[in-house]
């Protein structure tokens, strides 16, 4: 008896239920929740921690302030989490986010595996994504979502200016030593083809775990390869302990191999000493140093934080200010709606130059090929690159149709 | 609560004959409470908060099969868990396989795999088992690594959910939650019924003096080794359920890590009592979840609630209030 009635209570409770969430999923009114919430979820304590972090965080708060911390009259909210480079806690967090605390819009996600995750959740729920850390070019191709936007840099077009560059220079043997997720398989498909396409081979690769302590082994078999350059395939922490343990095995010494770090940030060459990283070509989508616009906000962004931006705390900086502009244009903080009106307006700020959005996220903007200075040509502190050549933004990134995003246009 | 109490009033009732009837009327008041509670909270709570929970719960509940009622402490119970998310996660989103299929497969990889592990570890005893069942779940947890179906760091990603038995849209979360219920009431169930039966009692004889156990004609590898196979079974039910839930399957179900952590839900919950890992599942997930929007560094305080439970509460949330009110027999 008491059985049957509790089984009636469940189907009650189900149907009730079921019936509840439809209209609770509807949009109501301007902005959902009385004002506009961005999560800026991020490695807070790793090995990606450096490249964004708490200075995403900062910067996402800098774009926030110049529209006075409201918008259409409504306050806004800027919260953190650590996402400790985990797919699985990053989706939740992100899920959670939205479900509970009414979250708009989810910034930066370094990680492609972690944002991989998030843009399904982004996806499904129809929140605004914008992607400053994560590199895969996955994310505006088979994986890409009407509300995600891919905003700094990504591996195409690190692959085209590094690639291409280094190719140029007789480096036309590759061995690539890639970080064993998303971002590196994408890393080294995507330098590969612009290597071969420029006339160079590929010798071989070895993948490395995330997170690696210790590089000899892999180290020892590009040695063993007799390629003339050694991609590193690897971001943050990874890039840092590879170089310096290059370095310690004689790798580049000898004169017969080069190193070529493929994704290489600010931070990263703080952190390895000009000593150590002089000479080396990389590919960036954003330079402290490079005109009276990009130095006035950097030395904000200095006085905060005590660090000059990587061109992720930057591009969040920008991906940000964006977002709230489209919201007031829009008058509303509705994911599809937002998202739309984003892609109509250009992007102009010191980050980018009438930079424009393609149907499937990609900001096209110029990236940067740079120089890492010597040590004598430095004149000071945050004094690191030599920029050799802007790359237009046609040709750094993808078209929407080369992307292979099935998303109408 | 109520379920241990129930328990707790089947062994008074098969001791003693008089009060038994009315111990068994209470425990299932009380069990019908907890579960009108159970349906209940989805409408108070975050559904995914408590999804997780269950399944960690049913999870640590298997795993208190094997050490509270076995003896036998296995440290790569992650092996089964994340296997059969992995399993479960392919055969949804690459097969197009429905959830329940899913999940039994999930289920059946961790039987499986229970079966090829048992077979090797329980031939040793104490530590021996412990450190053969981390070498082979470290195994594991390599070739989740490795092999290209895993999808190494990334895991694999956007697991559709599906439509239970071509009925229920598992998209809705209050139709998630009630089949995770469902998964977990019948895992319990399973549980329960292990436990009290022939079987769970020669199980308690072998942990409590194996070499009797033999010398009384049981064939107690076999015995152990069923158990095992069970215990695996009903991780990787576990494991396949949470695959469906958060829609993907990663390297963090299958590390060794994870085995420590249910280890530690039992044993903070209270080994060898039917709630108290679900007790113990329940209170760590819910740390871990809240913890983690504050600076506290979520690993600290857990680990200092582990050194006050070994110091102060050694049998464990359950089996002390189990104690206090006088039913020993029940943490033993």
């Amino acid at each position: 008896m008491i059985a049957r009635l509790l089984a009636g209570a469940a189907l009650a409770a189900l149907t009730i239920g079921v019936m509840s969430t439809g209209p609770a999923m509807a949009q109501q009114g301007k902005l959902s929740g009385d004002m506009v919430k961005i999560g800026v979820l991020n490695d807070r304590s790793g090995l990606y921690a450096d490249l964004g972090g708490e200075g995403s965080a900062i910067a996402a708060r800098m774009a926030a302030e110049e529209f006075g911390n409201k918008i259409l009259g409504k306050p806004i909210e800027i919260i953190t989490a650590d996402h400790q480079n985990k797919p699985d806690i990053g989706s939740n967090l992100a899920r959670q986010w939205i479900d509970q605390d009414g979250v708009d819009a989810i910034v930066d996600v370094p990680n492609s595996g972690v944002a991989l995750a998030v843009q399904e959740v982004t996806k499904e729920k129809k929140k605004i994504f914008l992607m400053e850390g994560p590199a895969t070019s996955r994310l505006t191709g088979d994986a890409c979502s009407p509300t995600g936007f891919h905003w700094a840099y990504d591996t195409r077009a690190l692959a085209v200016g590094t690639g291409q560059a280094i190719v140029k220079e007789g480096g036309d043997s590759w061995f690539f030593i890639t970080a064993d997720y998303a971002f590196g398989h994408q890393l080294e498909a995507d330098t590969s083809a612009e290597v071969k396409k420029a006339g160079g081979k590929i010798v071989g690769s070895v993948k490395a775990p995330l997170n690696t302590a210790d590089f000899s082994s892999f180290l020892l078999q590009a040695q063993a390869s007799g390629a003339k350059i050694v991609g590193l395939a690897n971001a943050g922490g990874d890039t840092i302990t590879s170089i310096k343990q290059a370095s310690e095995f004689g790798l580049t010494q000898s004169g017969q191999q080069k190193l070529a770090g493929l994704l290489i940030f600010l931070s990263d060459v703080h952190a390895l000493g000009l000593q150590v990283a002089q000479d080396l070509v990389l590919t960036t989508g954003f330079y402290w140093d490079r005109d009276d616009e990009t130095r006035a906000w950097s030395k904000k962004f200095f006085d905060r934080y005590g660090k000059m931006p990587t061109m992720v705390q930057a591009g969040s900086y920008s991906a940000v200010r964006h977002y709230l502009k489209a919201i007031e244009a829009a008058g509303t903080d509705d994911g599809p709606t937002v998202a739309a009106k984003m892609k109509e307006m250009p992007v102009n700020d010191m980050f980018a130059k009438n930079g424009t959005i393609l149907p499937n996220g990609r900001m096209v903007h110029d990236m940067y090929l740079a120089r890492v200075k010597k040590p004598s040509e430095s004149k000071g502190a945050w004094d690191y690159y030599q920029i050799l050549r802007t790359i237009p933004g046609k040709e750094a990134f993808a078209t929407f149709e080369e992307s292979g995003c099935k998303l109408p246009k | 609560m109520s379920l241990h109490s129930q328990s707790s009033g089947r062994a008074s009732a098969q001791a003693a004959g008089g009060p038994a009837t009315v111990g068994l009327t209470l425990a299932k008041v009380g069990a019908l409470v907890v579960l009108a509670a159970l349906l209940a909270v989805p409408f108070l709570l975050y559904p995914v908060f408590l999804m997780k929970v269950l399944c960690f719960a049913l999870f640590a509940c298997a795993f208190n099969l094997l050490i509270g009622f076995g003896g036998l402490l296995s440290f790569g119970h992650a092996a089964f868990f994340g296997s059969a998310a992995y399993v479960t996660a392919h055969a949804v989103k690459e097969w197009g396989w429905s959830p329940e299929l899913g999940v039994l497969l999930g289920t059946l990889a961790g039987a499986v795999l229970g079966l090829l592990f048992g077979m090797i570890a329980i031939r040793r005893q104490g530590i021996y088992f412990a450190m053969i069942t981390l070498a082979l779940s470290q195994m594991v947890y390599f070739l989740a690594l490795q092999l290209p179906f895993t999808h190494g760091e990334d895991g694999i990603q956007a697991v559709p959910r599906g439509v239970l038995f071509g009925l229920f849209d598992l998209h809705n979360p209050l139709a998630m939650y009630y089949t995770v219920l469902g998964v977990f009431l019948i895992g319990f169930a399973i549980i329960w019924r292990t436990v009290h039966s022939p079987f769970g009692q020669v199980l308690k004889a072998i942990r409590e003096n194996e070499a009797r156990a033999i010398s009384l004609g049981y064939r107690t590898d076999r015995y152990k080794l069923l158990a095992f196979v069970l215990s695996a079974s009903l991780a990787g039910l576990a494991g396949g359920t949470k695959a469906i839930v958060f829609q993907l399957a990663t390297l963090t179900d299958v590390t060794w890590q994870m085995s420590g952590e249910v280890v530690l839900m039992t044993l903070l919950g209270g080994m060898g009592t039917l709630t108290g890992p679900v007790i113990g599942a329940a209170l760590v997930v819910t740390l871990e979840n809240y913890l983690a929007a504050t600076s506290l560094p979520v690993p600290v305080v857990i680990g200092c609630i582990f050194v006050a439970c070994v110091l102060v509460f050694r049998r464990g949330i359950a089996g002390e209030i189990a104690a206090r009110f006088g039913n020993q027999k029940q943490g033993s």
